[in-house]
């Protein structure tokens, strides 16, 4: 199986100079998408044979890199699933190009490095030695930083791929230095060398920060978010959803792979870093969505949500772990696991869905949109199964991997230390909080964008997408649902995972009767999603048919009465930012330090009344804009050697010789 | 013998959701009575909201002209939602048939669900009323939703399972005791449900036309059967969160799995009564308060999470609290 997924690394490489080539052509769109539809596929079948076939790990060293080194590539379980992930992205993204990729006004910058993504991605997850993990990540933070930029003329844009370009290199280079403590003295490249040298606490502990920054930064972990509700809305849509739904995976892996796997046994510690981080980032993520009006930008801090969601369950699994409570850890890890590959459908569904709204109407903006849904109404209902997923509502997969995150916060009282006694219904309750909040958000980014009146004239003349989109979007929801209400199976199928990283797995969940969900034991909790599903169908069609043959089934269509003061003007309805208001008023004045301004001209004048609303990220505020002031003030002041005399240069250099030499006698 | 059980068992299902569909209008039409007396009123009939009922389906649905077809879907999906969730309450008796496929926490997000659409329909028809019921009703459930979340782990802790059926035997049993996360659990318990079903001081289920209305800012635009069903939904969330506080906080004369008939009877006639006196003492409640401004909310709602948060530390910290 290894060697089909290597070959389709290969292919997609090579079509990456191909495209170079052939971009100008018309074909070119379709045969690279095309392509890489079918790589693809070919992979993602590959994956999950190795995954779902239980076949044991397999490895090969190619003589590529360092010369004594070698490229060691290795597939396991883990490796497997995450390809899987990868893979499944890679093909509903392709096939959404195949009809977006249409409008695309510089094709040339996009088709070359789209395949090279999708390589670089899946390198990272076969990568076995850390110097082909590094090259490979680099790999692929330059090729998705090159996609970012694909519209440089913007001037957004630009200082998006600029950040993003900084958060990138300094996340490698934090797991350059994390590696490199891994490797230790003798220079133990690869990973089952590293994996057998059992590093000591002080090293783990250094290795478990270096990887949070690392990792955390490309995954999104707040306060190194900052870079990705800039990069990721700034690609086009089908690449935003590879970067949102399926790079910050690969990040995951990345957390995953050294904690887990390299860094050694967790000390119990280690689980209140991670949970305390993943609680903030959670609530920071949907709050900072609730205040966008940019439907890409609101998305993209979802993701950030949805990572701290996903390292609640990582975090809970260490701190199992590091207590020897493997039942619970595979509870909390299978909980993990699963949200990534939920979160990796209904992200990519909701990009998908923001692409065709943004082809139709050439808008990003909620604020000039609404009504969508009589002009795209398959765009529409797909769009919403998507909203339903993330806000986990029942009978959808976003609910499920919830309610197993929820379980095993259950099972954290038996845990004896005390950090994380008062830690964890702290991060339950962020947990909840962040679900309901994450619902309003969606709330709000359905309603105006699909529901209500159209805003601006693009939004009335929209029309429905094209039919690749389409399949591509109905593909995931049908997943989403797939996955909603019948979770045993695609549990079952991540027991070999879990059973590699934390040496054990949750109980066989396809025995149970009409294929209930049961984590513990049936006393202590169970859902069952696919009759939840058929109740909810059942008692829905039993009263929309009882009242129609029973009571009455006409209707009229009339003004919308609106208590008697119904106005045809558009701007009367409540726009995202209005809808917010609220949670503004409720959270943001803490959060965001949010104030409104008013301004009421008096009985007379004739000038406009205006509310303004100044919102900070105080996330920001505090730590970028210092750094970078700090920087650029030390770049000016170094300006100055510029303009040295040669004299003064010699002075320097002389002083420079004096000093190191004084530093090294100091030394020795 | 194990036929018969099964047989039972559906019936008893069966019996459940029509006694939940049929009970609803009654604790609605109970409250108001209730309430026009303490003001010196004589109240419509407790067949009253029934008359409604079927009066709202009879007519025409006046659709506005904008609407699409998720307004026309909608009050059957929250009826759907709303409806499953309290027929999976155990109510007059423990051990439901099909009580195992949604714990307490997907009952919370199966309400959750009916919310969520509940709150588009405010925005579909594009008016200013209801996208301020839209806003605000997620805003307050954007609070309540945790605070209950919380409670529910409290009593998963102490009863050690989610399963409501299995929770309300453990607290019928004598091993529960008086505990102090309880209490506080019970509190924050009854403000989310104020809260959760827009009864005063949260919201006013009486008026229209007022700027601090919530639910009925939504459903405005909403007419006839479609009308018919969102009222029957609410009142059927009010049995709900009714129910659950007395199966949890009052589980007295709840009969057990494989009941005899006689204790059925005397199940179903103690449910009755319990329904009645947490109806008789909500209507009490909110004649002796005042509505509160919306912005108090967030802290009327904020109080009940941090005591359920507070009842959950307790718990987490020792087992004997």
């Amino acid at each position: 199986m290894l060697t089909v997924v290597l070959a389709c690394a290969a292919i997609l490489l090579a079509l990456a100079p191909a495209a170079v080539t052939l971009a100008r052509s018309p074909a070119a769109t379709r045969l690279i998408y095309g392509a890489c539809l079918i790589v693809s596929a070919v992979s993602l079948a590959a994956a999950l044979t190795h995954l779902l076939g239980g076949a044991p790990p397999a490895a090969v060293t190619l003589p590529l890199g360092l010369p004594w080194l070698g490229a060691h590539l290795r597939i396991d379980a883990l490796s497997a699933f995450f390809l899987a992930v990868v893979d499944l992205g890679a093909f509903a993204a392709s096939l959404f190009a195949l009809g977006y990729g249409e409008h695309e006004a510089a094709p040339e910058r996009v088709l070359p490095f789209y395949p090279a993504f999708l390589a670089a991605m899946t390198l990272v997850v076969l990568a076995d030695d850390a110097f082909t993990f590094l090259v490979s990540w680099e790999f692929m933070s330059l090729s998705s930083w090159a996609l970012v930029m694909s519209h440089h003329r913007v001037p957004d844009n630009v200082r998006a791929g600029y950040i993003y370009l900084l958060m990138a290199s300094f996340g490698t280079l934090a797991l350059l230095l994390a590696f490199g403590l891994l490797a230790g003295p003798d220079g133990l490249y690869t990973f089952a060398e590293m994996r057998a040298a059992h590093p000591s606490a002080t090293l783990g502990a250094l290795v478990l920060i270096l990887a949070l920054i690392g990792a955390g930064s490309k995954a999104g972990l707040v306060p190194l978010h900052v870079w990705l509700p800039l990069a990721h809305p700034a690609a086009p849509s089908h690449v935003s959803a590879l970067m949102s739904g399926v790079m910050t995976k690969v990040a995951v892996y990345g957390l995953v792979r050294i904690v887990f796997d390299l860094a050694g046994p967790p000390a119990w510690w280690w689980s209140i870093v991670v949970l305390a981080l993943a609680g903030i980032t959670t609530v920071m993520g949907v709050l900072y969505a609730l205040m966008q009006h940019d439907l890409k930008r609101l998305l993209a801090y979802h993701t950030v949500e949805n990572i701290g969601i996903i390292c609640i369950g990582l975090g809970l699994a260490l701190a199992f772990e590091a207590h020897g409570m493997r039942f619970a850890a595979a509870l909390a890890f299978t909980a993990a696991l699963l949200h990534v590959f939920n979160h990796s459908l209904f992200k990519s569904l909701l990009f998908f869905g923001a692409g065709a709204v943004l082809t139709a109407t050439g808008e990003r903006d909620m604020d000039h949109l609404g009504g969508l849904i009589h002009r795209m109404p398959q765009t529409a209902f797909v769009f919403l199964i998507g909203c339903a997923a993330i806000s986990a509502l029942p009978p959808l997969n976003g609910f499920v991997s919830e309610w197993l995150t929820f379980q095993a916060i259950l099972l954290s009282p038996q845990l004896p230390s005390w950090g994380l006694k008062l830690l964890v219904p702290a991060v339950g309750a962020l947990l909840a909080l962040s679900a309901a909040l994450a619902a309003a958000c969606f709330v709000k980014a359905y309603g105006v964008t699909f529901l209500g009146r159209p805003r601006r004239p693009a939004a009335t003349a929209a029309a429905e997408t094209d039919r690749f989109s389409l399949a591509a979007m109905g593909l995931l929801a049908a997943l989403c649902l797939m996955v909603g209400v019948l979770p045993g199976f695609f549990i079952n199928a991540l027991a070999p995972v879990s059973d590699l990283l934390v040496g054990g797995h949750m109980p066989a969940q396809t025995g149970a009767e009409w294929l209930a969900l049961v984590p513990v034991a049936e006393s202590r909790s169970s859902y069952d999603g696919l009759l939840v599903f058929l109740f909810m169908t059942l008692s829905a069609a039993l009263a929309a048919f009882a009242i129609h043959r029973l009571a009455s089934d006409r209707l009229r269509r009339a003004p919308a009465w609106d208590c008697g003061y119904p106005d045809p003007n558009p701007a009367t309805q409540y726009t995202a930012m209005s809808f917010a208001q609220p949670i503004r008023r409720v959270f943001g004045t803490v959060v965001f330090r949010a104030r409104e301004h008013g301004d009421m001209p008096p009985p007379g004048a004739t000038r406009p009344a205006r509310l303004s609303v100044e919102i900070h990220d105080l996330i920001w505020e505090t730590i970028y804009a210092p750094i970078a002031a700090g920087i650029g003030n030390a770049a000016d002041r170094l300006n100055r050697l510029q303009f040295l005399t040669i004299r003064q240069f010699l002075t320097l250099v002389f002083c420079t010789l004096v000093i190191l030499l004084l530093v090294l006698a100091v030394w020795s | 013998m194990m036929a018969d059980l099964a047989v039972q068992d559906l019936a008893v299902q069966g019996a459940q959701m029509l006694l939940v569909l049929l009970l609803a209008p009654a604790l609605t039409g109970f409250v108001r009575k209730i309430k026009a007396r303490l003001q010196r009123r004589q109240g419509p009939t407790l067949l009253q909201p029934y008359r409604d009922l079927i009066r709202l389906s009879r007519k025409d649905v006046v659709l506005a002209e904008n609407a699409s077809w998720l307004f026309r879907t909608i009050p059957y999906l929250i009826f759907a939602a709303t409806w499953v969730a309290a027929a999976l309450v155990p109510t007059f008796r423990t051990g439901l048939l099909f009580s195992w496929s949604a714990d307490l926490i997907a009952l919370i997000a199966l309400l959750g669900s009916a919310r969520f659409f509940l709150a588009l329909a405010g925005l579909d028809v594009g008016t200013s009323f209801g996208g301020i019921g839209a806003s605000r009703e997620v805003m307050i459930a954007s609070l309540a939703e945790p605070a209950m979340i919380m409670t529910v782990f409290t009593l998963a802790l102490i009863a050690g399972s989610t399963q409501l059926s299995t929770m309300a035997e453990f607290m019928a049993s004598p091993a529960v005791g008086l505990r102090v996360s309880l209490a506080l659990g019970l509190f924050s318990l009854i403000m989310v449900a104020i809260a959760e079903n827009g009864r005063i001081p949260v919201d006013n289920p009486a008026t229209h036309l007022e700027l601090t209305m919530v639910h009925e800012a939504m459903v405005l635009e909403y007419s006839g059967r479609h009308l018919a069903l969102i009222e029957l939904s609410s009142s059927l969330k009010l049995l709900l969160y009714v129910s659950i506080i007395a199966c949890l906080f009052a589980p007295w004369a709840i009969a057990p799995a494989g009941a005899s008939l006689p204790a059925l009877a005397v199940g179903v006639v103690a449910y009755i009564v319990k329904v009645a006196v947490l109806g008789a003492l909500l209507a009490v409640f909110e004649t002796s308060i005042a509505k509160m401004r919306v912005f108090r909310v967030p802290e009327f709602l904020g109080a009940a999470l941090m005591l359920g948060l507070l009842a959950t530390l307790l718990r987490f910290v020792s087992g004997s609290f």
